[in-house]
């Protein structure tokens, strides 16, 4: 089987790879391309922690083909932070601890931010209810929502000011 | 594998009839992708049909809609149009699975992977939506209900794809609704879904109405008795009840985890008036 050849823009880089015909985009990202970040907690779509943004929406990388990134702007959690500065959701999910053992903490994020860059003023349900494709075996889901909803607030306020 | 992603609906249709093996269109993947991961399919071919511009846009259509078969959940849901005339359609295609699915999963995939359960079908069913078909012999167009044939089967010849979904114009005093009964609140199959699509006339008489149900028979329903038994009246208590029996009526469903069949039976009527209200209140607010 011949590999195919792609080119996409991956977290602002343009990025070249091969990938089999049927490779997923998750085992590209996470196996030829080291962003190990992503990851795969089920491979059919029922976790979220492969979430990246793909354009402006965010999809499950495991249900997308690597052969399918051609030409499209990838975001990863790789390409979250600037640099050491963490985004907002970062930090606030570090310092209100909506994290134990870190699995879907990549996914949540992505997740979190393509809301928060569409809707920069959820409610509550809102937040549930774009985050119900992600799953956390550990926090019980509380922190992390509050964790949103009180980014989503300083970043209203900081771009108010 | 070959990967192809055509950019005319034409080079689809001649890859997929030319092509040796197994062969699938691929929309969002949301269904083919799972059932590659697992084994259960191993296509010798795919064809990517998100690069053919006639099949991923909304457009205006005769009074109605024509939604290219490879636009997303996501999008259906965000088209004000679309919401306003036929908002049972989008809201049971809004159902599908978490945001991650619905940037990917189209209701064509949605149609052609025929699960019984399928949210959007009884929905489109009741919408006497339309697919628009072509194949190595030209296009057609067939009822949404002729699609899927049985679990996992559906009536497409080889070769042949869906190009788009169609809406009919809306008639004045017209309004549709989806309701499906889960375990959860999100992220689930359902157990039974039922669609209504209804209209009335000034005095407030229903003058049509059509009915879809999923997940109780091998394929989604078009329940006719329970819509003839809307039409002429108020549909007050006595006509629900009634339309109700003639759902529970057709139901061949399934022992299975989520629900046994006589559970499902009893639940598909009471979800019938539960849903004939919200569209009876849409058709007239
Ligand atoms: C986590 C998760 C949750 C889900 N939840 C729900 C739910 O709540 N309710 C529900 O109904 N479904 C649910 N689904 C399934 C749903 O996402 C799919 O049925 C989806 O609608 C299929 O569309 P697709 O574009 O992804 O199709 P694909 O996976 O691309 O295709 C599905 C099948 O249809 C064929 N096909 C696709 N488009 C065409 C076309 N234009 N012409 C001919 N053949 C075509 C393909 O070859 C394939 O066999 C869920 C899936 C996942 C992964
Ligand atoms: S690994 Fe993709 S959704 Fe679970
Ligand atoms: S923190 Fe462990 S799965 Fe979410």
């Amino acid at each position: 089987m011949s590999k195919l050849h792609v080119t996409a823009l991956i977290n602002g880089d343009e990025v070249e790879f091969l990938c089999e015909p049927d490779q997923t985009l998750l085992s590209v990202l996470r196996d030829e391309l080291n962003l190990t970040g992503t990851k795969e907690g089920c491979g059919s779509g029922d976790c979220g922690a492969c979430s990246v943004t793909v354009g402006e929406r965010v999809f499950c990388s495991c249900l997308m083909l690597a052969v399918e990134a051609e030409g499209k702007e990838i975001r990863t959690i790789e390409g979250m932070a600037e640099g050491d500065k963490l985004h907002p959701l970062q930090q606030c999910f570090l310092e209100q601890a909506a994290l134990q053992c870190g699995f879907c903490t990549p996914g949540f994020l992505v997740a979190a931010k393509n809301l928060l860059d569409r809707n920069p003023d959820p409610t509550e349900s809102e937040v549930r209810y774009w985050l119900a494709g992600n799953l956390c075996r550990c926090t019980g889901y509380d922190k992390i929502v509050r964790a949103v909803l009180d980014t989503a607030k300083e970043i209203r306020q900081a771009d108010g000011s | 594998m070959q990967f192809a992603n055509p950019d005319t609906v034409e080079s689809a249709v001649n890859l997929l009839a030319t092509a040796k093996g197994e062969s699938y269109v691929l929309a969002g993947g949301t269904d083919l992708i799972v059932q590659m991961q697992a084994g259960l399919k191993s296509p010798d071919l795919i064809v990517d049909i998100k690069n053919i511009e006639e099949m991923t846009s909304i457009t205006a259509d005769n009074g109605g809609y024509r939604i290219g078969a490879a636009v997303c959940g996501a999008e259906i849901f965000e088209h004000a149009g679309l919401k306003a005339d036929w908002p049972g359609v989008v809201e049971a295609i809004d159902l599908i699975g978490s945001m991650q699915v619905q940037s990917r999963a189209t209701p064509a995939g949605n149609l052609c992977n025929a699960s019984p359960a399928a949210d959007s079908v009884p929905a489109m069913i009741a919408a006497d939506a339309k697919a628009t078909i072509a194949g190595p012999n030209g296009r057609r167009t067939v009822s949404v209900l002729d699609i899927p044939t049985g679990p996992g089967a559906n009536s497409l010849a080889a070769g042949e794809l869906i190009v788009s979904i169609q809406l009919p114009a809306r008639k004045l005093r017209s309004g549709d609704a989806y309701l499906r009964f889960i375990p959860r609140t999100e992220m689930d199959i359902a157990v039974v879904g039922v669609a209504v699509n209804l209209s009335v006339d000034e005095k407030g008489i229903c003058t049509d109405a059509r009915v879809g149900l999923g997940a109780v028979a091998p394929t989604a329903l078009l329940v006719e008795e329970a819509g003839s038994a809307l039409v002429g009246t108020e549909v007050d208590d006595a006509a629900l009840e009634t339309a109700a029996e003639a759902v529970r009526a057709v139901c061949r469903p399934i022992d299975d985890k989520r629900g046994t069949a006589e559970y499902r039976i009893e639940i598909a009527g009471t979800l019938l008036i539960r849903t004939a209200k919200i569209a009876l209140q849409r058709a007239t607010g």
